[in-house]
Parts: C-alpha cells; structure tokens; sequence
C-alpha cells in the first residue's frame, strides 16, 4: 500500500504545479474586500462601509523562503481549542499509514488519524493525548492543523475499563454474524488496543 | 483513479467515515476515568425541544433526547 501511495504522490503533484498552485503557494489573502468597499461607496458614499469577515480573518502566512524554526499547530476538538497557533518543535501524529513525525518545513499533507497517541514535543517537554480519529492537514508554511474529535490526555484513561472493553469486543467478534456487526467489534478491538499500549507502551 | 483501492474494512461493510470516527469517540469515552467519564458524556448528549403549532400558536413544547448510539 505504501508503494502505489509513493507511486501516485509523484504523479498527483505534477499535474496540479501546472493547473492550480497549492494554498499555500499563493500571495496572503488580502486583508479588506477591496470590491465590496468600492460598490458600497459608489451606493452610500456617506456611511462607512461595514467590516466583512474578510477584515475579522488573520491573513495566511504565506510560505517562507527558508525553512521555519518552528511548527505552529492548531489542535482542535468539536468542543474545545486544545492548541491555538502553538510554536512547537515536534508533533507526532498517529496517522492510518504509521506515526508520522512532523517538523518544521515538513512537506504539505493530508493524512487521516488512527486511534492511537499524538506527542507534541516542546523543548524538553511532551505532551501526549490520545486521538480517537480525525485528520492532520500539514500545509507548506509549517502550520499544521490538527482535528480530533475526542483527544484526552493519557492520565485520563482507566486501564481497567481498556481491558474489558477489548475482551467484550474480542468476544464480539467470533459472534458476529453481518458484515456490520463484524466491522463494529472490528472496529471495538482497534480502537481498544490502541488505548491498551497507548496505556502500557 | 484508484476504483481497485483497498478499502478500509469499515466502509467495505457499508459503514460511512462519520459512523465509523463517532463510534471511535465514543468508545474512547467510555473508557475514561470517572469525573472527565460523566462530563464527556454529558457533553455529547443531544436534546430536541420540539412544539407543534396549530392554529398559528406553538403548543406545549415536548423534549426528546437522541437515543444512545449503537
């Protein structure tokens, strides 16, 4: 599976340069609606024209020449920001196709989450949660943006409960008839051994 | 481009990614620990306050709440 990957990654990324450059690539967005203000003053030239999200949005930091010394992650969850804009070294993310590591200058990708343990390290200090499934989007200026949709630090997981579940889905699914039930206890037993060694690696 | 691509287990038995990342969560949170345990799944509780109208007036409005996920 990783050969045919490599193998469409280089054909994929020919294409596109010709086509349409990546985000990334292009000039930062600019920060006021220059059309919108130019039609309201043409229309009402005595009241000043309203904001447009265009002026609340942070523009996007273009890609640097040379390689940034610092990865700035967004980590985020339905409910909450767990990391806004953070300046890292190093994250770790459990992505389908292994941990990947992820540096500053690393290349643009799109890779979706196992269950399994993400590490942000910092210095000398990492903190680890564990990510039931989402998606990292690396992007070429060293923002990487990270979408969970349950990430808890590994203190907060019980050991106990881990283990049970994994025997109920193990018993699962030798007693699984449909295909779906199968997938569920499959499902049941991925997401349970990875919590196992997130918890005892 | 890739119609012959290995697909995870999950949606070669009809399963969409949606289900298959809510079931994930929700198993994740059931094997927390007990104060984070109860505010995980309260949070994700959802709640309907549903009225019918009639005669251009809401009626007494009744609350539902999503049955558990299976």
């Amino acid at each position: 599976m990783l050969g045919r990957a490599s193998m469409l990654l280089p054909c994929r990324s020919i294409l596109p340069a010709r086509a349409r450059p990546f985000s990334t690539d292009l000039p930062a967005a600019p920060s006021a609606d220059a059309t919108f203000t130019e039609a309201w003053t043409k229309v009402i030239p005595n009241m000043d024209p309203p904001k447009t999200p265009l002026s609340f949005m942070q523009p996007r930091p273009p890609t640097p020449s040379s390689i940034p010394s610092k990865l700035t992650v967004n980590f985020v969850l339905p409910y909450a920001s767990e990391l806004a804009t953070k300046e890292v070294d190093m994250v770790i993310v459990p992505a389908t196709t292994g941990q990947m590591g992820v540096l500053p200058g690393h290349v643009a990708t799109i890779a979706e989450l196992k269950p399994g343990v993400l590490s942000v390290h910092e210095g000398s200090e990492m903190t680890k949660y564990f990510v039931s499934s989402g998606f990292v989007f690396i992007h070429a200026n060293s923002f990487a943006d990270i979408i969970a949709v349950e990430a808890v630090p590994l203190d907060r997981l019980d050991v106990n409960l881990v283990q049970k579940g994994l025997a109920e889905f193990t018993s699962k699914l030798s007693s699984a008839t449909t295909d779906l039930e199968k997938a569920e206890a499959q499902i049941g037993i991925d997401v349970h051994s990875a919590l196992n060694s997130a918890l005892t690696g | 481009m890739a119609s012959n691509a290995a697909v995870p287990f999950w949606r070669a038995a009809g399963m969409t990614y949606i289900t298959y990342s809510n079931i994930c969560a929700n198993l994740v949170r059931n094997c927390l620990k007990e104060p984070y345990k109860t505010e995980a799944l309260s949070r994700e509780k959802v709640h309907f306050s549903i009225s019918k109208w009639t005669d251009g007036k809401p009626e007494k409005p009744t609350i539902r709440s999503d049955s558990p996920e299976e």
